[in-house]
């Protein structure tokens, strides 16, 4: 941390524990965003992909830890390595492909060549920095990675938790998510990409907020067949609940039914699923194996926010990269059925394009809101973000506080965390 | 080529180019019923991600049929949806006609440049279109639209308009 950064001393102020106030300036100030990045983005466990999108030897993938662009590659050996994307020369970056298949990274400017775990291979005309220059010293910028059920996450800290302990309460709800692979892997199937002019805190806020869901998503309510639109009046029937998973992480359990999809096998198959099931078994799938992948293929009923910058949605990961204090880019990476069934994976590609990404019928419209308040932060410095909603009622839950599903819970886990990095 | 065929090549060109830049029109005036009505029950509308003509088994922006069309219609028109009520303002212009099948179904190719306007924020968007049509009794029909975006694969925004 350099040292003319600011101290915020008064971490009350902006984030008050008590009564749940955030201080407008957390989606303002610049100065507290460079800040937000050192403390939060270069100290803990990052999200920068899936193992399914690493299949082969030299597959590799443009990512980001916080502001920096990183490298996500695997080895020759299997090994999944994540490096600062820039030569340890005069800093170009050395790929500018966003993903792809490769043997070796060279910088383009004067021939760097880097193998896939990022050590330095070899450089023209090396003599002229004389004997004693070590390549083992310059080698592309390495970031500790680790992996927890596909979940591929690096950190600049080399003195953090092992990841495990990080996700803590979380493990459970990463394992049970993976279950929409209806007995086969989960596969990354694409990603929908939009940016938003937003601080990267609402996007966070917003993964466990079940209370604007009637109201922001009324349109895509509309979009559904009746017992579809049923499932999604989550608010309604306040069957779920939102729960604190410790170290920022929250889970909010939208539709109970569909948290553990290994059970519940022999449940009616919903209409909208009736096609799909057929198709599987004209194709020859067994029955049990049939209703296990109709069952999945909606994917699980909850939400689980992993702080900072990752969420495990349905059928989708949701991450945000933090592009500046007022600007934030999101990202929606489709998951399906890895060797699954075609028709399996298309009905999954059908419903992302149905609610997510720059045209889908839901995105757009949280995209809306979002900046909505941005812009609505510009008026009123002096007034608190509510994010108290819920409080009354809590809950010891299994892992923590435990609110009603239109409970603010999730954010309040989120800002106890955030208050405890920022404080460090 | 000989005059006749030049002939109709040129008339070819010209009834494209008219269907093309009456769709730009209403897309711009959102006058949804009529772009639906320029559609075949079994056309797809679609927006590709990557660089593909499977769009079945790829994501997609987009990937309509019938139904999702009208569906995206309908959420457009009943006022529910934050986006798009009111939605930004677009002009367009489409240009750069090419012909790639003048038998049976017609293949045109265009580019397609958009400027938007939402929260007094100009946004500008280029897509390649390649429209398959065809002949009817009232002129010509839509069954296939592809609108490729530059950085289609890129970070993009949110759209609260068509293509
Ligand atoms: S900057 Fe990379 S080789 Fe010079
Ligand atoms: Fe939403």
């Amino acid at each position: 941390m350099s040292l003319d950064m600011p101290k915020f001393s008064d971490l009350d102020a902006l984030y008050s524990t008590d009564d749940a106030k955030v201080g407008t300036s957390m989606y303002e100030d610049p100065e507290l965003f460079k800040v937000e990045m050192e403390k939060i983005f270069r100290r803990t466990w990052v999200w920068v992909g899936h193992e399914s999108e690493f299949p082969d030897k030299g597959s590799f993938k443009l990512s980001n830890v916080g502001l920096e662009p990183v490298i996500v590659v695997r080895d020759r050996k299997g090994t999944i390595h994540v490096m600062v994307n820039r030569c340890r020369h005069r800093a170009a970056t050395v790929c500018e492909v966003k993903k792809g298949k490769t043997s070796s990274f060279q910088c383009p400017y004067h021939g760097w060549g880097y193998g896939l775990d990022g050590s330095l291979r070899a450089l023209p005309y090396p003599e002229q920095y004389g004997d004693d220059f070590n390549k083992e010293q310059h080698g592309l910028q390495r970031l500790r990675t680790e992996i927890y059920n596909g979940m591929v996450f690096a950190t600049f800290n080399e003195e953090v938790e092992p990841l495990v302990d990080f996700l803590a309460g979380a493990k459970k709800w990463i394992d049970l998510f993976m279950k929409q692979g209806g007995g086969f892997p989960v596969k990354v199937l694409g990603e929908h990409q939009f940016s938003v002019p937003m601080n990267w805190k609402v996007q966070l806020e917003n993964t466990t907020d079940a209370y604007h869901f009637p109201v922001v998503h009324k349109s895509f309510m509309q979009s559904l067949d009746g017992q579809t639109e049923e499932m999604f009046e989550f608010l309604e029937t306040g069957k779920g609940f939102v729960e604190d998973l410790g170290n920022g992480h929250s889970v909010m359990v939208m539709i109970p039914e569909l948290v553990d999809l290994d059970e519940n096998l022999d449940a009616p198959i919903p209409d909208r699923f009736q096609e799909l099931a057929q198709e599987l078994r004209d194709e020859g799938y067994p029955d049990d194996q049939v209703r296990k992948i109709v069952r999945a293929v909606g994917g699980a009923g909850f939400n689980l926010n992993l702080f900072p910058n990752v969420a495990c949605s349905m059928a989708f990961f949701r991450v945000l990269t933090p592009k500046s204090v007022t600007q934030t880019d999101i990202r929606h990476l489709a998951l399906g059925m890895e060797s699954g069934p075609a028709s399996a994976n298309r009905m999954r590609l059908r419903l992302h394009e149905h609610f997510q990404g720059p045209m889908g019928f839901g995105s757009p419209d949280d995209a809306e809101v979002w900046e909505r308040v941005q812009r609505g932060t510009v008026g009123g410095g002096e007034l608190p973000i509510l994010v108290n909603r819920g409080m009354v009622d809590e809950q010891q839950g299994v892992d923590g506080p435990r609110g009603h599903i239109s409970a603010e819970t999730g954010m309040r886990a989120a800002y106890h965390m955030w208050k405890r990095m920022m404080s460090a | 080529m000989n005059e006749l065929s030049k002939i109709d090549t040129a008339t070819l060109l010209q009834d494209v180019s008219q269907f093309l830049w009456q769709e730009a029109d209403i897309l711009d005036r959102k006058d949804y019923d009529a772009w639906l009505a320029l559609w075949l029950t079994d056309g797809f509308y679609t927006l590709p991600i990557d660089d593909t003509q499977d769009f079945d088994n790829t994501l997609n922006l987009c990937h309509d049929n019938d139904k999702m069309r009208r569906d995206r219609i309908e959420r457009f028109q009943r006022g529910f949806s934050i986006s798009s009520a009111p939605p930004a303002d677009t002009i367009r212009t489409v240009s750069r006609f090419v012909i790639d099948k003048a038998e049976g179904d017609v293949v045109v190719r265009s580019a397609e440049h958009l400027i938007e306007n939402k929260f007094g924020r100009q946004r500008v968007w280029a897509a390649n279109l390649t429209h398959t049509l065809v002949r009817t009794d009232q002129g010509f029909r839509i069954r296939h639209k592809v609108a490729r975006l530059l950085n289609s694969a890129g970070m993009l925004n949110s759209f609260s308009y068509l293509f």
